[in-house]
């Protein structure tokens, strides 16, 4: 007990009483003083009615359906393309996950001066070929999928690598049976390959839902969650409810709604992750 | 059949070949960005107000980077990283370590409901505490203090997962055979067992390290005095003004030099630090 005491101290100090706490403080108006009134479910009916969280939760599955199934499927396309022992290979591994290495300031100050109308590095490709520049970040449409581009480029390492380690576990008689049947290169991938990485595909979808949902430095760093909310993600509304307009009780109750959302995802992670000894 | 196989051959070449060909150039865009960045950072500030296509002609300059070195908040924001990012990898390494053991291996009322309770802290995000513990830091005055700034790194529960699961993989013959020698139950674990753990602490350790050192949201909100920046706030502050006062050219060379320590170190220990990054997703 003395052994696990020192964590379980940090654990229910730092974890498990701010959650609960939030439960609780979920249940009041509270401000930044110390002031607090206890309203019931009031702001949860206030976020029902609310049109720039309505409007943030939106946004998150958008920017969810935009990322994620890109991410699975060009993370596993580059684990099938590199799953080699030649040199080459592990060169090209390393530049696709280095990106993952760096904060998110660090990507979002490239990319907007990727993104920017005067004088970014896409603005100059349009001006070669004669085109007018695009101003992707502050237009409605444009700025949540550029995120989404932003997005993939940080975080296509992590899928890529998950891919390949399931690939090393494809047992060898399988392929050398494909091969006895002489099945072509797309037959071996459909009837062998992708079966047998199955688990893996699924929990690569469920990682990168959790992971994505919790968007908030891209867009807070890149378009403030502008123009006219098109980008704001839940996370960074919970942010400036809370840490800007100081309504705690508001904010920590969008935060028990992200925090049932992502429960469900974990959830999920876990069934599949238990599967493993089914197989 | 031979035949056959050899024409399988060659179309497999072929096919290869064009793989690696469009891998290849989906490698040249990734590097874009960076390269860009790059690019803009060895040029003057005036220069690139009146044309970023500049970049591919001579002359390029390193006076941004001279910049940094005379006069910037860069060095300290580095160091203040180096701190948090060092103290809260040693933070998390002790705790769960112990705590790995002491769930592993001792026997105590309600251990096994304990460990569950951890394992449920798991799928916590950040955004449903952030708040309570911010406030619950400003009572006990811990913001803007490197304590503040490691504490709740320290409270994650998934060391503590990976840890038990460890301990438990060694078997306890080796405890016995340690008891048989007289060794103290802190002796075995000091002695004998932490020197087997020795790769999951590697893992550990890395992903904590590279957390702490790319996390933005709570250094952000708890270190709030700009003497107190870690390097990802200090870049971000940068971001605010952006093309205002600084300068494109001198962003971008704060930028590629906060990229380099982390840039190197992967280098050297990229196949680590994959290992850590994808071990702990799974």
């Amino acid at each position: 007990m003395l052994y696990v005491a020192p964590f379980l101290c940090l654990y229910v100090i730092l974890l498990v009483y701010p959650l609960f706490g939030g439960f609780w403080l979920s249940l009041h108006k509270a401000d930044l003083f110390g002031g607090r009134r206890f309203v019931g479910f009031e702001n949860f009916v206030r976020l029902s009615n609310d049109q720039v969280f309505l409007g943030a939760v939106g946004n998150t599955f958008y920017f969810i359906l935009l990322t994620v199934p890109a991410l699975a499927i060009i993370g596993l396309g580059l684990a099938l393309a590199l799953n080699r022992q030649t040199r080459t290979a592990a060169v090209l591994r390393g530049v696709f996950f280095s990106s993952s290495v760096l904060s998110v300031t660090i990507v979002t100050l490239l990319w907007k001066v990727v993104y920017a109308p005067e004088g970014g590095f896409v603005a100059n490709l349009l001006e070669v070929f004669g085109r007018p520049p695009i101003p992707f970040l502050s237009s409605a449409e444009l700025a949540l999928p550029a995120i989404a581009i932003t997005t993939i480029w940080w975080c296509i390492g992590l899928p890529m690598m998950l891919f390949l380690a399931a690939l090393q576990q494809v047992p060898r008689e399988l392929y050398e049976a494909a091969a006895l049947d002489n099945a072509g290169r797309w037959k071996t991938l459909w009837n062998v390959t992708l079966p047998s990485i199955r688990r893996t595909f699924a929990l690569v979808l469920i990682i990168e839902v959790v992971l994505q949902f919790q968007l908030f430095g891209q867009a807070y760093l890149m378009t403030q969650g502008g123009p006219n909310n098109a980008s704001r993600p839940m996370v960074l509304f919970l942010f400036e409810v809370g840490f800007t307009r100081w309504d705690v009780g508001y904010a920590v109750a969008a935060g028990q709604i992200l925090f049932g959302f992502i429960a469900i995802a974990a959830f999920a992670q876990y069934l599949v992750a238990r599967r493993k000894e089914a197989f | 059949m031979t035949t056959q196989l050899a024409s399988g051959a060659v179309g497999r070449g072929f096919g290869d070949r064009l793989i690696l060909a469009a891998t290849i150039a989906l490698a040249i865009v990734m590097v874009i960005p960076m390269l860009w960045a790059v690019g803009l950072s060895l040029k003057t500030n005036q220069e690139l107000l009146v044309d970023t296509q500049s970049v591919l002609k001579a002359p390029w300059t390193l006076i941004n980077y001279y910049d940094i070195l005379i006069g910037s908040g860069v060095f300290r924001w580095l160091l203040n990283s180096i701190i948090v990012s060092t103290g809260m990898s040693l933070g998390v390494l002790v705790l769960s370590s112990l705590a790995g053991y002491g769930f592993a291996r001792l026997e105590f009322p309600g251990r096994n409901v304990i460990f569950v309770l951890v394992l449920f802290g798991l799928a916590i995000p950040e955004q449903a505490v952030i708040l309570v513990r911010h406030q619950l830091f400003s009572d006990l005055d811990l913001h803007n203090t490197y304590a503040g700034l490691m504490l709740p790194g320290m409270s994650a529960p998934f060391g503590v997962f990976l840890m038990t699961q460890y301990f438990k993989a060694i078997p306890t013959e080796i405890d016995e055979a340690a008891m048989l020698d007289n060794a103290s139950r802190f002796k075995i674990f000091w002695r004998v067992l932490l020197p087997m753990t020795l790769p999951a602490q590697a893992t550990l350790g890395i992903f904590t390290f590279l957390h702490a050192w790319n996390d933005y949201w709570w250094p952000m909100v708890s270190g709030t005095n700009q003497q107190m920046y870690t390097l990802t706030v200090g870049i971000a502050s940068t971001q605010q003004n952006f093309a205002e006062s600084a300068g494109l050219g001198y962003l971008m060379a704060q930028a590629v030099f906060a990229s380099l320590p982390v840039l190197i170190v992967y280098m050297f220990f990229q196949k680590y630090i994959v290992r850590a990054v994808s071990g702990a997703a799974t």
